[in-house]
């Protein structure tokens, strides 16, 4: 066990942050989850990789950087220390790029890899159905072969990104005999296929982050399937493993809003109801036990380990530490936390009511916290099936 | 940066753990809370294996490690509930001696390595000094100085405690100029070396608590049936025993952190092992309750073995630093004025 950096390393944060001091905007990007945020934010994207930090764990023949998964650590805690802007692509550059690496042809990481680095094409996930939400094996979305084409019928639903995408990924029923998990692929959906329509949905905070998405006789090519044919769940448990275990939530993102919660807390120590205090040090705690665990995980993919159930513990941890430091903030400030920041009156309230309101969907995407307490049940405690 | 235990160290633990798995059974357990002949003739037989003198150099018989690799020996005797002084021998007793030096250092640390010789630490952070009645060497603390004083020396009241494994004595003993061993900043020192490496130790066991006492509940929860099915079927219990797993696996690399600080001897090491003590010890509470509810009113009983995890969980609480005093010295680490903390400052510089 040696918990110091080399000197390597060091230079290796070294040069990110000098990166990061040059180019993160110094003013916020607007959200990009409005038209003209999801614009700013592909611009940062471009500049990012023209620097050549956008993907800095992938290899250089696909827009990468080289490093391995210790530095992209690095360069995460790094990125969150300098403010930079949200990863508009995160769907794309965390969770498909991973997956396209493990099962894509050589065709396709060469089509689809570069332009998820870059960010040319934003992609949305096409998971959820109005009737197979946590149930996610009750799919019904079909796409039927008709000679070299998918032809996609039904629908998707929460579709993180939808509404500014360019591409879906997603799940659909290949096999019309088929039940439950089998006969699923995973397909590769260009949003601007005829036939597919895309009907951005307003988020509890306002913005249409999400969208819902219709097929009808949408015909996208069959070289546009990932993985084997009826075989998409496991290609799609790939994904929620990257999701859920490592790639989309990194720890310096809770580590950076725990320094911010102890600064608020400082900021406003007379009047903090009690138990705040605590609170807030415990959080900041579980941010670090977070960071901690994190470098253990990739310790262990580095000397060949993988992903396993065990990125259900996690997605359990992060997302509720995460409603936990926004409901902290917003006791320390009062009713100071419940006003806009448009607000006269709203000093000092940082972006505290919108975090917590994101962070309210936390324990719902990338499978409810309910469905991972099944599956340390069942996958890491060997009980029995519970239904 | 690597953040893993090598071979060796786990060769080390899973030898301990298959010892331990035959030699301190559940009924051994009980048998050793009366038992001090037995308690040392177990702890001998530890000695074969190097717990003692773990952190005992090699030139005097020891093994020469450091606290990255007790942590997991440490964890090992948690998941066993061994009632033996581990804590206050192994972990604390034996480098305190070995950092005072000197002629202590030369008397002893042999016959501790050897098994031979046990060592209670008294600490302000304890108003009861652990194994002082079954120990041969007490270090006391008077003032701002430091003793060392041989059983002979001293007289003990045994203060019977919730786990009958925890022997809790007060001393009453007379400082002299020839039992001092420290004073001043040296004595300070020295306790504050031994209260981080407390608390390291109620870290590590804990964890070991924790993990053995969701064994025992899943193992009850697959085989205990009612309405016609195992009662780990259902989702009320599943869910708190995942809430358990979750805890305990956020609780492990803290400790380990922690050890990693104790052993280099980074600034930040007090922050740490109090950290690691409030993660792993939340967890084994946790995991207590868990455990009780899931067995229901035969986890209430004498005769079940799951209070012996249960009692000790308790216990490790209040060892070397209750909650209050550990989550205070976090605070004031974290609220301090220009903090070092936030993505970036996870791990020491060198």
């Amino acid at each position: 066990m040696d918990l110091f950096y080399t000197p390597a390393q060091d230079a290796f944060r070294a040069e990110a942050r000098a990166w990061l001091a040059a180019n993160v905007p110094a003013t916020p990007l607007r959200s990009f989850d409005t038209a003209d945020g999801a614009r700013d934010h592909r611009e940062w994207e471009r500049r990012l990789n023209a620097g050549g930090w956008a993907m800095v764990p992938w290899p250089v023949e696909y827009g990468g950087r080289g490093a391995n998964l210790l530095e992209w650590l690095i360069f995460e805690e790094e990125y969150y220390r300098a403010g930079a802007p949200k990863r508009i692509n995160q769907n794309g550059i965390f969770l498909l790029g991973p997956t396209i690496m493990e099962f894509g042809t050589p065709e396709q990481k060469a089509r689809f890899l570069p332009k998820i680095a870059s960010s040319e094409e934003v992609w949305a996930q096409g998971w959820s159905e109005p009737n197979a939400g946590s149930d996610m094996a009750a799919i019904t979305s079909t796409a039927r072969v008709e000679g070299d084409s998918f032809v996609l019928r039904g629908q998707k639903t929460w579709a993180s990104r939808g509404a500014f995408a360019d591409w879906l990924f997603g799940l659909f029923r290949t096999d019309p005999a088929s039940e439950r998990h089998k006969g699923l692929t995973f397909v590769l959906v260009p949003l601007d296929a005829p036939g597919v329509t895309v009907r951005p949905i307003a988020q509890l905070d306002g913005e249409t982050g999400f969208a819902e998405v219709f097929f009808d006789d949408a015909r996208v090519p069959i070289a546009n399937q990932l993985g084997e044919r009826n075989k998409g769940w496991n290609v799609a448990m790939a994904t929620a493993g990257f999701e859920r275990g490592l790639m989309l939530r990194s720890p310096a993102r809770f580590q950076s809003t725990a320094r911010k919660l102890v600064e608020l807390y400082r900021a406003n120590e007379a009047s903090a109801p009690r138990g705040c205090r605590e609170d807030v040090v415990r959080c900041w705690m579980d941010a670090e036990a977070y960071a901690l665990d994190t470098v253990r995980t990739v310790s262990r993919l580095l000397a060949g380990g993988r992903i396993g159930f065990e990125a259900s513990l996690n997605k359990i941890f992060w997302s509720e530490l995460d409603v936990r430091m926004h409901e902290t903030a917003l006791r320390i400030l009062g009713h100071r936390g419940d006003l806009q920041p448009e607000a006269p009156a709203a000093t000092g309230v940082g972006d505290w009511l919108d975090g917590w309101l994101f962070s309210l969907s936390g324990p719902i995407y990338a499978g409810t916290n309910e469905i991972q307490r099944n599956v340390i049940a069942e996958r890491i405690l060997g009980l029995p099936r519970s239904f | 940066m690597r953040f893993a235990f090598s071979d060796d160290q786990d060769l080390l633990a899973s030898t301990l753990r298959d010892f331990l798995k035959k030699e301190c059974t559940a009924e051994k357990v009980r048998a050793l809370w009366e038992d001090v002949r037995g308690v040392r003739s177990m702890w001998s037989k530890l000695a074969e294996l190097g717990v003692p003198g773990a952190l005992v150099p090699e030139a005097q018989g020891g093994m020469g490690l450091d606290e990255r690799d007790l942590v997991l020996l440490l964890e090992e005797t948690g998941r066993a509930a061994l009632p033996a002084p581990v804590v206050s021998t192994a972990a604390v007793g034996a480098p305190l001696v070995r950092d005072a030096g000197g002629p202590l250092a030369e008397e002893w640390l042999a016959r501790i390595a050897a098994g031979d010789a046990v060592v209670a630490v008294a600490h302000p952070a304890n108003p009861f000094v652990a194994d002082a009645g079954e120990a041969d060497l007490l270090v006391l603390h008077e003032g701002d100085s430091l003793h060392a004083v041989e059983r002979g020396d001293v007289t003990v009241t045994r203060q019977p405690a919730n786990d009958p494994a925890r022997r809790l004595y007060s001393v009453a003993w007379r400082p002299s100029p020839a039992t001092r061993i420290a004073a001043g900043a040296d004595a300070v020192k020295l306790l504050d070396a031994a209260l981080d490496r407390g608390a390291l130790a109620c870290a590590a066991q804990a964890l070991g608590v924790a993990d053995q006492l969701l064994t025992l509940a899943v193992a009850y929860a697959q085989q205990r049936q009612q309405f016609g099915r195992p009662i780990g079927s259902f989702q009320a219990l599943q869910h708190k025993l995942a809430d358990v797993k979750v805890r305990l696996e956020y609780a492990r690399p803290v400790v380990y952190k922690a050890s990693h600080a104790l052993a280099t001897g980074v600034a930040a090491r007090s922050v740490d092992a109090s950290h690691a003590k409030l993660a792993a010890v939340a967890a084994a509470q946790l995991a207590a309750k868990t455990a009780l509810q899931v067995h229901g009113a035969i986890g209430y009983t004498w005769e079940q073995d799951l209070h012996l995890w249960m009692r000790r969980a308790w216990s490790l609480e209040r060892d070397f630093g209750d909650v209050a005093f550990h989550e205070e010295r976090v605070a004031a680490f974290v609220l301090a004025p220009g903090a070092p903390i936030g993505p970036g400052h996870t791990f020491p510089n060198r």
